[in-house]
């Protein structure tokens, strides 16, 4: 296609199959996917910057308490024991399985934190547009640490225990375990109604005119204009 | 439609991974970095698939130990108790819990296996230039990415068992070799799916499609 695109949305590339086409203007909780493999190429949420930063703050919030509390007590012949998530991770790291202990530490504590503290960073920064290049790269590395934050799995692994434990002593699940299962909603919720082109749409283009691409002979020119 | 549909490659535009952004590089060979965002452009992911390769074979190896050394050693008085993943599913099922037992067999069993199978296969068929089934196979790779972190269950089982059953010298529970190469075996076949391009499953069907068209 030698024709330069003269529709009004932008030509996009599905991720997935790699097929050109344009995303049409979508409903509110409106969904494209692509024509040919089906993925999910966009979708448009209720209020894709405000709902996410509100959702964001309170699970850093519920993510200190999980951290801090108790995950679960347990009691046998008059002796009681209590661990949390690091508290897990220590054992670990003393019963001498480290790599286990760290990634333990990098699902449960390193990459959360990290998923929510870019997260509220670039969402902030989005309420004064433009939003400076960093905004992106910090973006970028949020929706990295994504996957590796597991309190769902972590939930069930818990529960799982909780069984396995409940045949030797009695156990009681404490705050930081409510806790945790409200993040296993919480960190879902962000992304379902984050909508990551918004952000995009805001940020500094890191060669943004036309100076500074053609400083960049080895660079790209983008296809603008539309 | 009265046109071919056209892809990304094919049409020489380049979509960043990261912003989404579709952008004309200047040179072919050198595509250089997003003028947006400034991630680094790939028309298809460096090497997908030596990569992706090299991590299931290595997770494959993991698979092995991870199965059959124990996860967790349970300690009381006079005994000393080792389980194997298979062992813990085993003692869910006859305590009852039979529910959770097949959560665990599913999760901790089967899906490794079967995500390392599903990549092989994708990888196979992607070399060998399979020409059918792209839908489905863009759905297995779904399914892959999207099931890949629940096989974590059982670290974290034994990493909260061993950090609560501490009871000295009553009774205790430590790690077991086998826990470290079971994290290997998901974090492994996690990059694996990472590293896999499911644009070069779809980049077949370009070439037969044109071969159609110009036979046609």
């Amino acid at each position: 296609m030698s024709e330069a695109p003269t529709a009004l949305q932008p030509l996009i590339a599905c991720q997935e199959c790699d097929l050109l086409q344009r995303i049409p203007p979508l409903p509110v909780g409106g969904r494209a996917r692509c024509a040919r493999c089906g993925f999910a190429l966009a979708a448009r949420p209720t209020d894709p910057l405000e709902l996410p930063l509100v959702l964001t703050l309170t699970a850093l919030i519920v993510f200190v308490v999980a951290n801090v509390m108790p995950l679960m007590d347990l009691s046998a012949v008059g002796r009681y024991a209590s661990t949390t998530i690091l508290g897990g991770a220590r054992q670990m790291w003393l019963d001498d399985e480290r790599i286990t202990a760290m990634i333990v530490t990098f699902c449960a504590v390193i990459a959360p934190a990290l998923y929510l503290l870019l997260m509220l960073t670039v969402l902030l920064a989005a309420r004064r547009p433009p939003l400076p290049h960093w905004g992106g790269e910090l973006l970028r590395w949020s929706l990295h640490m994504q996957p590796w934050a597991m309190y769902d799995v972590m939930l069930l692994g818990i529960l799982v225990a909780l069984i396995k434990i409940a045949e030797l002593a009695t156990v009681d699940p404490g705050v930081g375990m409510y806790a945790m299962g409200l993040l296993a909603v919480l960190l879902p919720a962000i992304s379902v109604s984050f909508d990551a082109r918004e952000v995009w749409k805001l940020v500094e283009w890191k060669h943004g005119d036309d100076c500074a691409a053609a400083a960049f002979g080895e660079e790209n020119y983008a296809e603008r204009g539309q | 439609m009265s046109r071919t549909a056209l892809t990304g490659a094919q049409a020489g535009l380049v979509s960043c991974e990261t912003c989404k952004l579709l952008t004309r590089p200047l040179h072919a060979e050198h595509v250089g970095h997003c003028p947006r965002c400034g991630a680094t452009l790939e028309v298809r992911r460096v090497q997908s698939l030596q990569r992706t390769w090299a991590l299931i074979i290595a997770a494959a190896i993991c698979y092995i130990p991870a199965n059959l050394l124990p996860v967790m050693v349970s300690n009381t008085f006079a005994t000393s108790d080792a389980e194997t993943i298979m062992g813990g599913v085993v003692f869910l099922y006859s305590s009852g819990s039979w529910p959770l037992a097949l959560i665990v067999l599913v999760a901790s069993v089967m899906v490794p296996l079967g995500k390392l199978l599903a990549l092989a296969y994708l990888l196979v068929s992607v070399q060998r230039g399979m020409a059918v089934r792209h839908r489905e196979r863009a759905r297995l790779f779904r399914i892959v990415v999207f099931i890949g972190r629940w096989s974590m269950l059982d670290v974290f089982v034994a990493t909260f068992t061993v950090a609560l059953v501490q009871l000295q010298p009553l009774m205790s529970v430590l790690p077991g070799a086998g826990v470290l190469f079971f994290a290997a075996v998901v974090v492994l076949t996690m990059l694996a799916a990472e590293s896999f391009d499911p644009r070069l499953i779809w980049d077949v069907a370009n070439t037969a499609n044109n071969m159609e068209k110009h036979d046609g």
